[in-house]
């Protein structure tokens, strides 16, 4: 395991790591919340690459799933959420493609997707709970059984049953693990030996990549080891868990990032616009993500000025007063 | 001379005075959200607020648009994660949440996922988020919305999130804890439950609205408490709060 920590080999750029780790029919699980810290300069980068047939796991996502779904990147999901807040109740290009056939969704709950991938990070194929019972999120399964194998989608969606230790007659759910193949997630800081800081909320995060055959972490900035050992019950994960680490300043835009940046309404107002409409969607795509040479280049697009409009507040951690309309 | 005010501060306003001191609401963006702070403005400063995503206790400086966004949790006592939230959900620690959906029916069950079968959705709406987990494990669930028929179903196409299911006991027989929904706040009245039966219930009337109205909106037969009420309109006071300090933005009461 030596030589999974430092940075040695997993320091690579955007390209390299969706290369290396984001191949066609892959199950990848992204990381962040509705309009905060989704890995947006992997996404992209798999939107370029004309990844095709992922089997998206996720909570509740919104930007990244939107733009993976219009992509056409994405063949199966299994999410909680589909929306970005004020900027889209349900994301637009996920709703038209769930309407129109053209993805298999399996739907469950915030609670129960942390938990399954809590359960694949305790390498044990299924995990109880409370939440749901009762409900159509148990009892309706959105994937046909031929594609239930048993290994990347489960043989059923959930099992009900009684409580075996107590109570026979408390039911609970039984829900399957999740082991994703790769885990994409943007955090603020990690170090020269591979650690990763996240800063503000870490979602279900944490459990995604412990439970993940590869994790691609992209981050605003590399810091020396020595600053992240000063405080290390701040840290998210360590080293040994990581295999790609991608410094990408800004690499959760239009979504914030705490202490370095708020989310960036007029671009997820301009996305909100474009994203309703089929041939404005295909136009966006052409302009934001493919033709786009490098992350510079999309910086630019974005304009400085407006860089500095969503800068975070050293104190409050976001822009405050920033016009959010 | 009353205050004048629109349907969307007539709501918060009174959704807030249901939010007692001391209590932890969990709560998503929008009007539940100005809901709690507007509460914690006036009757209930010790309120705590939570979101799912995983901020705890939070001093709300300005109206956060998602329950990811970094406002959720600007000093906050903690800023978790969905592991964090969802076990003190599961632990009976959370007296309140609030919900939403696209359609609601007599036991208030909800669904926000679809409109038609779920293979071939006619509508797709987000899904549960953490709606379900919240009106399975929290105490007393909320719902604040525009009422229509279209909108309070006799049946949901899909349930998404646990109201009674199908009425008295049946939560415990699926396996639920207890608690359940509380009430449901919309532009015309407020709804609890029947003890008994657990079926939707009119028990207060907003200024200027009658039972045949709120009859007329609804799309199963809804009980009448046998101590309706009339709802207290917003106080100046209230409408300055929620104007002024919870949402000066106008990003959710400039909805209605």
């Amino acid at each position: 395991m030596g030589e999974r920590n430092g940075l040695d080999g997993k320091l690579m750029t955007v390209a390299e790591a969706v290369k290396r780790y984001v191949r066609d029919g892959c199950q990848i699980a992204v990381g962040g919340f509705t309009i905060n810290r989704n890995p947006m300069a992997l996404v992209y980068e798999i939107a370029r690459r004309k990844v095709r047939d992922l089997h998206l796991v996720a909570h509740s996502n919104g930007q990244a799933l939107d733009v993976l779904v219009g992509a056409g990147c994405v063949a199966r999901i299994e999410i909680a959420y589909g929306g970005n807040g004020r900027f889209a109740p349900t994301c637009f290009r996920f709703r038209k493609a769930v309407e129109g056939g053209e993805v298999l969704v399996e739907d469950y709950t915030n609670n129960q997707m942390t938990l399954r991938f809590l359960a694949g990070a305790l390498n044990t194929p299924f995990i109880p709970s409370k939440s749901g019972l009762g409900t159509d999120v148990l009892q309706q399964e959105g994937f046909p059984p031929e594609i239930r194998d048993g290994d990347k989608v489960a043989r059923k969606k959930v099992h009900v049953m009684a409580d075996p230790f107590g109570h026979a007659d408390d039911d609970v759910a039984l829900l399957p693990a999740l082991t994703p193949d790769v885990s994409l997630i943007h955090a603020q800081q990690v170090s020269t030996d591979g650690t990763v800081r996240i800063k503000g909320l870490t979602f279900a995060d944490l459990e995604q990549c412990k439970a993940a055959s590869a994790v691609i972490v992209t981050c605003e900035e590399i810091v020396p080891e020595c600053y992240l050992r000063l405080d290390p019950d701040q840290n998210a994960l360590p080293p040994f868990l990581v295999d790609a680490v991608v410094p990408v300043p800004y690499g959760a835009h239009p979504t914030a990032c705490p202490r370095f940046y708020d989310y960036d309404p007029k671009h997820l107002n301009l996305y909100k616009e474009v994203a309703k409409d089929d041939a404005k969607w295909a136009a966006y795509l052409d302009e934001w993500v493919y033709g786009v040479e490098s992350w510079d280049a999309y910086l630019d697009k974005v304009g400085g000025a407006q860089l500095v409009r969503i800068r975070a507040n050293t104190v409050a951690g976001y822009a405050p007063g920033l016009d959010r309309r | 001379m009353a205050p004048e005010y629109n349907m969307m501060e007539l709501m918060i306003c009174v959704a807030a005075r249901y939010l007692e001191d001391g209590k932890t609401v969990a709560v998503g963006t929008g009007a539940p959200c100005a809901a709690a702070m507007l509460a914690q403005k006036t009757k209930s400063p010790n309120l705590v607020v939570l979101f799912e995503a995983g901020g705890i206790a939070p001093q709300l400086p300005e109206m956060p648009i998602s329950v990811g966004d970094s406002r959720t949790f600007y000093r906050a006592v903690m800023a978790a994660g969905m592991v964090d939230t969802m076990t003190t959900c599961a632990r009976g620690q959370v007296d309140y949440a609030f919900l939403g959906g696209a359609q609601i029916d007599k036991y208030g069950n909800i669904n926000s996922t679809c409109i038609g079968d779920y293979n071939k959705p006619k509508v797709r709406f987000p899904g549960s988020g953490g709606a379900n987990d919240f009106a399975s494990l929290c105490w007393k669930t909320m719902i604040m919305t525009v009422h229509s028929k279209s909108r309070f179903v006799e049946t949901c196409d899909f349930i998404t999130s646990p109201g009674f299911l199908t009425g008295d006991g049946a939560r415990e027989a699926a396996g639920l804890p207890e608690g359940g929904p509380y009430k449901i706040i919309t532009d015309l009245c407020v709804m609890g439950f029947d003890e008994k039966t657990k079926a939707m219930t009119i028990e207060s009337l907003h200024p200027g609205v009658d039972v045949d109205k709120v009859r007329g909106e609804t799309g199963f037969d809804l009980l009448v408490s046998d101590q309706l009420g009339r709802t207290e309109p917003p106080t100046e006071e209230e409408l300055r709060l929620l104007r002024d300090e919870v949402d000066p933005l106008k990003l959710v009461i400039g909805r209605a």
